[in-house]
């Protein structure tokens, strides 16, 4: 494979501390060197001119569903990695709840062979308890040895404390983290969209914030009393933060993500019964955002993962109570990011580079993932942080369409993907960049 | 008899936010004003009309009604509303048809306009099937009450008793109380009075009505104590507890009752002329009690009567006759 010369970029890679012009040299799938802008030599390399670009370790997402296997109408692994690799994602993690549960090695292993056509590396998240039913731990030696990284029944919560203990006690031990699907279902029966005026008003139950926090409470107690690693996922709401916050100050092993469309929408524009914006957890209040936003900025929240959940058209057109919930989001957030949090809330580019890097990698357990060092695997996200683009839901690379930002306008756009040293996306209209000044 | 209220006086409808068919009607929340008027204007024309002339109406034209929802008077007064104008109907219940074998709610709204339906009533229990019915047919679709939603029809007719009795909305007050959060009666008389002018009150206790009620529309207030709210009311509703829709939160009954059923006691509380209203069906003895029920105040019977005439009234805007 020959070289690549990634030159004239502004490399950000948070985990070594680097913010400024450098140029890098990609061999055999690792970063052979990484030198001051003009000091490596072109020759015997492809190069890819990155003038303008942000060179960044490649993005993680440590939340999608790749409907694989069993769902094949809603999404592939062919097709969401391919979405992925859209969104700048070089790495993503799926979720479990597949049709088998992926509960088994062999399922594990399933996914991750050369035959199911990923375009970006994919590591498995195996389900927590058996069958996901929440009544018994999976055989969590076995599955991280074929290849899982975390454990979680996402989706649904694991509701029984005793049941919740022994997995974060197991997994204590592996070094890897449980994600927790937040939601007491005792509080939340029958709620489809945030309690509060709009639920009121459109004769919907509300869920209320304490389904979410009162479990992220019972479970940091648990990660406290076991040692093991509480990954809280799609966190949404002040409450629940908060809570996560007084635990990393006491030095509890929690972590959290947010999703793009929490930091950015909000209950009301769920509007007349649109499901496009139905998702459990559901969008929230202003307050609630504003808080996410908070907590990405100061770092209480420690990554952005897009919980990508494709479902067909015909599933989504259905009474907004019985629409499955989720939205699809490899594609659009990077650019909901660079959009609401550079540009509306000033995060600093490195920030935003961390929360999509080298913090997933390292609560995924990532090693050579989420920083661009001399021998880290050639993993790379190229960014545009001021170009203009526009989003279309029909041109999506995933095989579902179920997307709230169809025809929105962003300020900032992935331009080119590289995984393992191969470019795997390139935007279409790389070249004829057009140039807005910054918001 | 015209509508009192002055609609140049009376609030905008905020903007629809969606295309439906000319003449169908999803809720009062969007109903533009003017085209309320014009549906009391128009019960009250059809209240003095004779029944030969009606059946002229609507001769022949085929009007689906599509109920997954038990209803007695709903379902009874827009079928005999329909054939009072002449119309033809045909009744689909969830039990009764290709619902029960799973098929959608929009490919049953496809199906009912391709054997020819020319208006499609709707009785779901989902907030929101009607609108998403009236997104995916091109014929009009009248929202006969989705989930806890909205049940305009109901508001309307309501609006048309009280408009029987008092003089104007503007400055009325009016007492709603009971089951305001599973109550999508409560919200469509709360748009619609709230619009022209109407002082409302919502009463009742928090687990059936949540703070968040009073942000649904302007000059709205919520009042937990019941005897304080009647003060001075000129129309007092009361509302059905739908245990269906309790959703496993258990009421206590006898409390509910201490509290918030109006006797003829309470209803002394309120105007001397204050009517009392009920949308039905009434449990005798938990909201109110009998003699209320049957009192010379209550106007319960005229409202389900009302309810053809206002019916009526929407069939014929549906059909632009």
């Amino acid at each position: 494979m020959a070289a690549l010369l990634i030159k004239n970029g502004h490399l950000i890679d948070p985990a070594a501390g680097i913010d400024r012009p450098m140029d890098m040299l990609i061999k055999d799938g690792r970063v052979a060197r990484v030198a001051e802008p003009g000091a490596l030599p072109s020759k015997d390399a492809k190069v890819l001119d990155a003038r303008g670009l942000i060179v960044a370790p490649g993005f993680i997402d440590l939340h999608v569903h790749l409907r694989e296997p069993g769902q094949s109408y809603k999404e592939t692994i062919a097709s969401g990695t391919a979405a992925a690799a859209a969104g700048g994602f070089t790495s993503v993690c799926c979720m479990p709840n597949a049709v088998p549960v992926v509960d088994s090695p062999e399922w594990v292993r399933w996914l991750r062979q050369p035959e199911r056509g990923a375009v970006v590396n994919v590591f498995p998240i195996a389900a927590a308890t058996v069958g996901s039913h929440g009544e018994q731990i999976t055989a969590f030696v076995a599955l991280k040895a074929a290849g899982a990284i975390a454990f979680s029944d996402d989706g649904r919560p694991v509701v029984r404390t005793e049941v919740m203990r022994d997995a974060l006690a197991a997994a204590a031990k592996l070094g890897v983290p449980v994600i927790q699907h937040s939601e007491d279902p005792r509080l939340s029966h029958g709620c489809a969209i945030n309690a509060g005026p709009t639920a009121f008003r459109l004769g919907l139950r509300g869920m209320p914030a304490e389904a979410e926090s009162s479990m992220v409470e019972r479970d940091l107690k648990l990660a406290r009393e076991t040692g093991g690693h509480l990954h809280v996922a799609h966190i949404s709401t002040r409450k629940s933060l908060d809570a996560v916050r007084r635990a990393k100050r006491a030095g509890v092993r929690v972590t959290c993500e947010v999703t793009p469309h929490h930091f950015t929408l909000l209950d009301t524009h769920v509007g007349e019964y649109n499901t496009a914006f139905k998702m459990c957890p559901p969008l929230r209040s202003e307050d609630d955002r504003e808080a996410l936003i908070e907590g990405l900025l100061d770092g209480a929240i420690d990554c952005i993962a897009t919980d990508h959940a494709p479902h067909a058209a015909d599933e989504k057109a259905q009474e907004f109570e019985r629409a499955p919930n989720g939205i699809i989001g490899l594609e659009t957030a990077a650019g909901l990011a660079l959009q609401v949090l550079h540009h509306h809330h000033k995060m600093p580019l490195k920030r935003m580079v961390e929360l999509f890097s080298a913090n997933p990698a390292r609560i995924a357990g990532l090693k050579g993932r989420g920083t661009l060092a001399k021998g880290a695997h050639a993993d790379i996200t190229l960014f545009d942080s001021v170009r203009a683009w526009t989003y279309s839901a029909f041109d999506t690379r995933s095989k579902s369409r179920n997307t709230p930002f169809d025809g929105w306008q962003f300020t900032g756009q992935v331009v080119a993907t590289v995984v393992n040293s191969e470019l795997v996306f390139t935007a279409k209209d790389a070249k004829e960049t057009q140039r807005k000044s910054k918001i | 008899m015209p509508p009192r209220s002055k609609p140049k006086r009376a609030k905008a409808a905020p903007a629809p936010p969606f295309a439906s068919a000319p003449g169908s009607l999803l809720d009062l929340e969007h109903l533009p004003t003017q085209d309320i008027t014009d549906i009391l204007k128009s019960a009250r024309r059809l209240a003095k009309t004779p029944r030969d002339l009606l059946s002229k109406m609507l001769p022949g034209r085929r009007v689906a009604l599509l109920f997954y929802e038990a209803s007695t008077r709903t379902r009874v007064s827009f079928e005999f509303a329909a054939k009072n104008l002449g119309a033809v109907t045909s009744v689909v219940t969830a039990s009764s048809s290709s619902i029960e074998k799973g098929e959608s709610l929009t490919d049953t709204g496809i199906t009912l306009e391709a054997t020819g339906a020319e208006a499609i009533v709707i009785r779901h229990p989902s907030s929101g099937a009607a609108s998403l019915m009236a997104r995916h047919v091109s014929v009009p679709v009248l929202n006969a009450g989705d989930g806890m939603h909205e049940h305009p029809s109901q508001g309307l007719l309501d609006a048309y008793t009280i408009l029987e009795h008092k003089k104007d909305l503007r400055g009325l007050r009016v007492v709603i109380t009971g089951d305001i959060q599973h109550s999508r009666v409560a919200r469509s008389n709360a748009h619609l009075l709230s619009r022209f002018g109407a002082k409302v009150t919502l009463c009742g206790p928090p687990a059936l009505l949540p703070g968040s009620a009073s942000a649904l529309a302007p000059n709205l207030t919520l009042e937990r104590d019941f005897a304080r709210a009647l003060r001075g009311a000129d129309a007092v509703m009361m509302l059905r507890i739908q245990k269906e829709r309790l959703a496993g939160f258990n009421l206590n009954v006898d409390e509910y009752i201490a509290g918030y059923q109006l006797t003829a006691e309470r209803l002394r509380i309120a105007r001397k002329d204050a009517i009392v209203m009920h949308p039905g069906p009434m449990i005798r003895g938990l909201e109110l009690t009998a003699d209320v029920a049957d009192g010379p105040q209550s106007v319960i019977a005229e409202q389900v009567g009302n309810g053809v005439l206002v019916r009526m009234a929407l069939l014929l805007r549906a059909f632009k006759a």
